[in-house]
């Protein structure tokens, strides 16, 4: 991921998710390989809607989470690629298509 | 389990979430076999909006694993709508059919739909048995064919084997040709009782002696020593527990709407299209009354050396007229397994003067009503 360049991020539609007592559980269906996000980890899945530019989910990282910008960034892309790694999060210099996040039942 | 598995499962179960769900969305279905615990006519089957509604509640209340099963789901026109609907609500899905119906196409939507996996009924590798269960000409040949084109596309498939006296010799020929086909297998010698009540179908069970082999099979069970070892001493956590998922973690729902502890505990909980999912869910005197059953207070089974490593289930002891009482069918899988009687066989025998006897099928000396 270049730090130069507008960078898009976006769930994969394949996987399926849900939040669990404030954490987003992953899995993927092909291998039931299973992900357990934590709290900034969730925020960037939320986040990765394929239109929200990275350095927007960034901003709202360093919000929420009272961290520096650079610590931050550098922890999303980490993460990001991680998860792309795994083929559940897309990565492009393009807005991508994705389905809105569920919500954590009330 | 992973460890991630449990801790999601530990999770649920403490903010009573209902992580697994399974919806019937029919009950008609193209085979009539011979075990089956359904009545096969629609007695007024959710719509499709009903369905998408009851997705959106299951979705809400935080369930990730989705069963689709029936019935034969593919009677169902729609099957592939609410099936794509289901997957945007980013359910991990599962579908349970006996894949007569599928060909090319329904292959196809079904890789693209990325379910988990597809679990398909196959009761022997030779048409004469398998057709004679499920009283479908070609019904075997068909229902290969489906398996073989999912598989050929990528999609997991798993071969389900109910054993009864009917294909009792055919359990490895089956696995023989789920290896051939590349897919897993697993085999279940649990017979369930009729949704009305009626018990006739436990006699196509497998008996006593055949249920040892079972057990005692390296194959199938892995470690046999350790499978089938001596119960370790009972202690505190093996009597506060809780038993099954059942209405801790998991629920069903009918096509008609009705929600019950699980597929195989027909205590009706209340209906979808008249209450919201979560109010069942949390408030239900009945799914209450289930989640509050501790291993400690069961009446007989409390005393029993295999309480800790017992399946005893709590839905077909409800069938059995009592959900805090012994599991007949489980006693018999812990007799088999260690040869050791349960305390609920052990009060049948004090009461009659018997004894097992190997080779016969034990829930003919234990039943209680």
């Amino acid at each position: 991921m270049s730090c130069l360049m507008t960078t898009y991020v976006a769930r994969s539609k394949q996987v399926a998710a849900r939040m669990l007592g404030g954490e987003m559980m992953i899995m993927s269906p092909r291998d039931t390989t299973l992900f357990n996000l934590n709290d900034v980890g969730s925020v960037i899945w939320e986040s990765a809607d394929g239109q929200t530019p990275l350095d927007d989910i960034v901003a709202r990282l360093c919000v929420e989470f009272d961290v520096a910008p650079e610590v931050a960034r550098q922890d999303a892309e980490t993460f990001i690629q991680e998860l792309a790694e795994h083929g559940i999060m897309h990565v492009s210099d393009q807005p991508i298509g994705a389905e809105p996040p569920r919500q954590e039942p009330s | 389990m992973n460890v991630l598995m449990e801790e999601m499962n530990r999770r649920a179960l403490a903010l009573n979430i209902p992580l697994g769900a399974q919806l019937d969305v029919t009950y008609r279905c193209n085979e009539r076999c011979i075990h089956c615990y359904l009545d096969h006519d629609d007695h007024g089957e959710m719509t499709f909006d009903e369905m998408k509604d009851v997705l959106d509640q299951l979705a809400d209340a935080g369930t990730l694993f989705l069963t689709l099963s029936g019935g034969e789901v593919f009677m169902r026109m729609d099957f592939f709508r609410i099936l794509e609907y289901a997957r945007k609500l980013s359910f991990c899905i599962k579908i349970k059919t006996n894949a007569f119906m599928i060909r090319e196409k329904e292959a196809d939507l079904i890789r693209d739909s990325d379910v988990s996996s597809v679990q398909v009924s196959i009761y022997s590798h030779r048409p004469e048995v398998h057709d004679a269960i499920t009283l479908l000409p070609r019904s075997l040949e068909r229902s290969v064919r489906g398996i073989r084109l999912m598989q050929e596309r990528g999609v997991k498939v798993i071969i389900a084997n109910v054993l009864m006296r009917q294909n009792m010799a055919d359990y490895e020929g089956v696995r023989a040709l789920a290896k051939s086909l590349g897919v897993e297998s697993t085999i279940d010698p649990t017979i369930t009782p009729k949704m009305d009540g009626d018990r006739a179908i436990l006699g196509l069970g497998i008996g006593g002696q055949e249920l040892r082999d079972v057990m005692h099979n390296a194959d199938l069970v892995g470690n046999v020593d350790e499978f089938c070892a001596t119960p370790p001493p009972v202690g505190d956590e093996d009597l506060d527990t809780v038993p099954c998922s059942a209405s801790h973690t998991y629920c069903y729902i009918s096509p008609y709407g009705d929600v019950f502890p699980c597929v195989q505990f027909p205590l009706p909980t209340g209906n979808v299209r008249k209450q919201k999912f979560l109010d069942i869910w949390r408030y239900s005197p009945q799914m209450n009354d289930v989640r509050s059953i501790r291993p400690r207070e069961l009446p007989v089974c409390s005393s029993c050396s295999h309480i800790g490593t017992c399946t005893r289930c709590p839905g077909l002891a409800y069938m059995q007229g009592d959900m805090r009482g012994p599991s007949v069918q489980d006693c018999e899988k812990s007799y088999a397994r260690t040869g050791i009687p349960s305390a609920n066989m052990k009060l049948r025998f004090a009461a009659t003067g018997g004894h097992p006897v190997e080779g016969q099928q034990i829930v003919n000396l234990v039943q209680i009503q």
